[in-house]
């Protein structure tokens, strides 16, 4: 248990998946100028990795690893796993054509406020990455769960916050050539240097 | 010499991504691996190639299947072939060089969403010709690896002291006192750097 925590407080603040990894900037960029619209795409990018990450897990599993594909009786020695770029990507497009279906049915005030950011997160580097991740460091089960979603938290904590930032720098007064895209990236690398600080965070 | 190629539309489109068009510090794409390989020199310089090498095929056969590719399922087809292309790529280091496959990890892979592919075969390649598409593909990569190679030099110049894993920083200055800048290898620095790079260029835009 005391494992799990402390890989959900890794993921969120030591390897925060923007400003200590750098995943997802180019959503992080384009929608930090609002704090409801961050909020938004925070949740919907939460929810997805917390899908997908489990999904690809099993795909990765049962599937793709080396001899993974024994449990059908095929002999050892098959291995398939140079095809996991492909198969994550198909299974993370096909996760958010299914989810819009699904809240859309389910739920349409949830649909409404994150009807727009989900066909986004296809191309959100986020979430290809945290199952990159789980399949390099070869996560359990449950780990991927908890891994999935703590890095989604992680990632919604940095883009509202930046989100919040933005929304005062509007009234700021930074040269010239330095507005926009330029003082966005000098406040996040000193987001990034206050989250170093929790380096050595621990549970237990 | 010069003023002859600048007639052709393809040094247009090859020269434009590098200056003014420039995916990274204007157009705010593919960030993500931009300030995540930049520790060292050699690693960005692998990723710039490998970047490049996925950028321009994708261009071109995007390009050729333009008029075949349904229009409402293209992105699928798109991400396809993106990622075949990324499959090869990471074979490739994989086989031949894979002390820096190790290095990149994660991020050979994640050049499959890298906006900056996605981007050109949707603005671009769908609606050029295959040659133009190849120097478009061509032109952006190299705007991609400048921005990553400046960002390396400095990083791993002030970081380690070393350029492409030699020595640069005289021992002597060592024993005046100098010591590397620790922060350089961590993630606040790539960030504050492609700022002040942004800021840099646009001063520079401006003339």
């Amino acid at each position: 248990m005391a494992d799990l925590v402390n890989l959900a407080l890794t993921a969120i603040f030591t390897e925060n998946m923007i400003l200590a990894l750098f995943l997802g900037m180019c959503s992080f960029l384009a929608c930090s100028q609002n704090v409801k619209t961050a909020m938004g795409l925070g949740t919907a990018v939460t929810f997805v990795l917390t899908v997908t990450v489990p999904i690809n897990w099993a795909i990765n599993h049962f599937l793709l690893q080396p001899d993974a594909l024994m449990w059908l009786g095929l002999p050892a020695g098959i291995d398939l796993s140079f095809l996991v770029f492909i198969a994550f990507i198909a299974v993370i497009a096909a996760t958010v054509q299914i989810l819009e279906i699904l809240i859309e049915t389910i739920s349409p005030t949830l649909y409404n406020s994150l009807g727009i950011f989900l066909p986004l997160i296809t191309v959100n580097c986020s979430i290809l990455g945290a199952s990159l991740f789980m399949e390099q460091r070869g996560y359990t089960a449950s780990e991927s769960v908890v891994y999935g979603f703590a890095s989604g938290i992680g990632w919604l904590i940095a883009i509202l916050a930046l989100a919040a930032i933005s929304e005062r720098l509007k009234y700021s007064n930074p040269p010239k050539g330095l507005k926009g895209f330029g003082i966005t990236m000098i406040v996040t690398g000193l987001m990034s240097m206050a989250f170093m600080a929790f380096s050595g965070i621990k549970f237990g | 010499m010069l003023r002859a190629i600048k007639k052709y539309k393809s040094y247009k489109v090859f020269a434009e991504p590098l200056s003014i068009q420039n995916p990274v510090s204007v157009l705010v794409l593919g960030i993500c691996s931009a300030l995540a390989v930049t520790i060292q020199l050699k690693p960005a310089i692998v990723m710039v190639l490998a970047m490049t090498f996925v950028l321009t095929c994708s261009n071109v056969i995007v390009s050729l299947l333009r008029n075949v590719i349904p229009s409402n399922i293209r992105i699928i087809v798109e991400m396809v072939l993106i990622s075949a292309l990324v499959i090869l790529a990471d074979q490739f280091l994989r086989a031949y060089m894979f002390d820096v496959s190790k290095q990149l990890s994660v991020f050979v892979g994640l050049i499959i969403t890298n906006c900056i592919i996605l981007g050109r075969a949707e603005a671009f390649a769908l609606a050029q010709n295959p040659w133009l598409s190849f120097w478009d593909g061509i032109g952006n990569g190299l705007g991609y690896g400048m921005i990553l190679v400046v960002v390396a030099f400095f990083r791993e110049l002030f970081g380690a002291g070393t350029l492409l894993g030699f020595q640069v920083i005289p021992p002597s200055l060592y024993e005046m006192g100098y010591s590397n800048m620790g922060m350089m290898v961590y993630a606040p620095a790539a960030f504050i750097l492609i700022g002040i790079f942004a800021w840099i260029q646009a001063e520079w835009r401006e003339g």
